[in-house]
């Protein structure tokens, strides 16, 4: 299978999310003024500050040419993974619920966070058992989940809610300790945790390599 | 036509930046402010007044977390005078 990982330009975490794809498939960049997704199984919108994140993280990302054929392929069913500032695109693009606010203490963050799995049976948690325990760092300061109660209610119950921190862990003032979240038809995930940069036991944890290995195997192999 | 868009937080929606400014205002002497909010303003000149709605909706403002307000500077011509509501 072959991952599509985005470049925006201010992009920055594009090429450890290219690495942390290539330990379970085949991977390349995919640049931002482009309209073709070079017929990828899955794409990842990385980290970063994608357009200097101006007006607001993702607001002007999303308009991009690529951004378009993402949101088709997304409708399509295609698997997509938003990580930090990736999360925070597909938040404005719509393709996911909710919007992310600036962290309650207002500075940026980086430290290593814990946290649980809600649901395991999603393309991105396939590889865990709910309720696992997954170490990966986070480094933001605008990660704030937030979305209305009644829409908190509904994803719950619906299994939208995938990651949260763990009691006591959540560094940013996330609404519920939402740490990542998929859309109603389980095919687009965001998290605020960076697990591209926590998939190789020389650098510490390694909690992040399930989400890559969970699509790397959730994506049927071509005939 | 210039015209001014204020966004703002809405109602409900945690502000830390106002927080902090409400907590900093007492220890600089000014007793008796609160509920301060903090959001953003653009300013900007427009062909076509009645797009502003839709400009603020798609990019200028997230309607999720952000109110925001359209204040039209009928005639003025940017010299910082108070603007015709």
């Amino acid at each position: 299978m072959k991952f599509g990982v985005v470049r925006f330009p201010g992009s920055c975490d594009e090429v450890d999310a290219l690495r942390a794809c290539r330990r379970f498939g085949d991977a390349e960049l995919l640049w931002h003024a482009d309209r073709d997704l070079r017929q990828v199984d899955a794409v990842v919108v990385p980290g970063g500050f994608s357009y200097g994140d101006y007006l607001r993280p993702g607001a002007i990302a999303r308009f991009s040419p690529l951004m378009e054929a993402v949101a088709e392929f997304a409708r399509d069913g295609g698997p997509v993974l938003g990580i930090c500032n990736g999360f925070q695109v597909l938040c404005e693009a719509h393709l996911l619920p909710g919007a992310l606010l600036p962290n309650t203490g207002l500075r940026f963050l980086f430290r290593q966070v814990e946290v649980v799995v809600e649901n395991s049976r999603t393309p991105f948690t396939r590889a865990c058992a709910r309720a696992d325990l997954l170490s990966i760092p986070v480094k933001h300061t605008t990660g704030r989940y937030y979305a209305p109660d009644e829409e908190l209610d509904r994803m719950e119950e619906a299994g939208q809610v995938v990651l949260r921190y763990a009691p006591g862990e959540n560094p940013n003032g996330s609404v519920r300790d939402v740490a990542g979240i998929t859309n109603a038809a389980g095919n687009v995930m965001g998290l605020m945790p960076h697990p591209e940069h926590a998939v190789d036991p020389l650098r510490g944890p390694t909690g992040g390599a399930a989400i890559f290995s969970s699509l790397a195997s959730s994506v049927p192999v071509a005939a | 036509m210039k015209a001014r868009v204020l966004i703002r937080p809405k109602e409900g929606i945690l502000d830390p930046q106002g927080q902090t400014v409400e907590r900093a205002l007492p220890a600089l002497g000014f007793e008796g402010a609160a509920h301060v909010r903090i959001g953003r303003l653009v300013e900007l000149e427009v062909d076509d007044p009645s797009q502003l709605p839709a400009m603020c909706e798609k990019l200028l403002a997230n309607p999720l977390i952000e109110d925001y307000e359209v204040q039209l500077l009928e005639g003025e011509r940017g010299n910082g005078s108070d603007p015709a509501r």
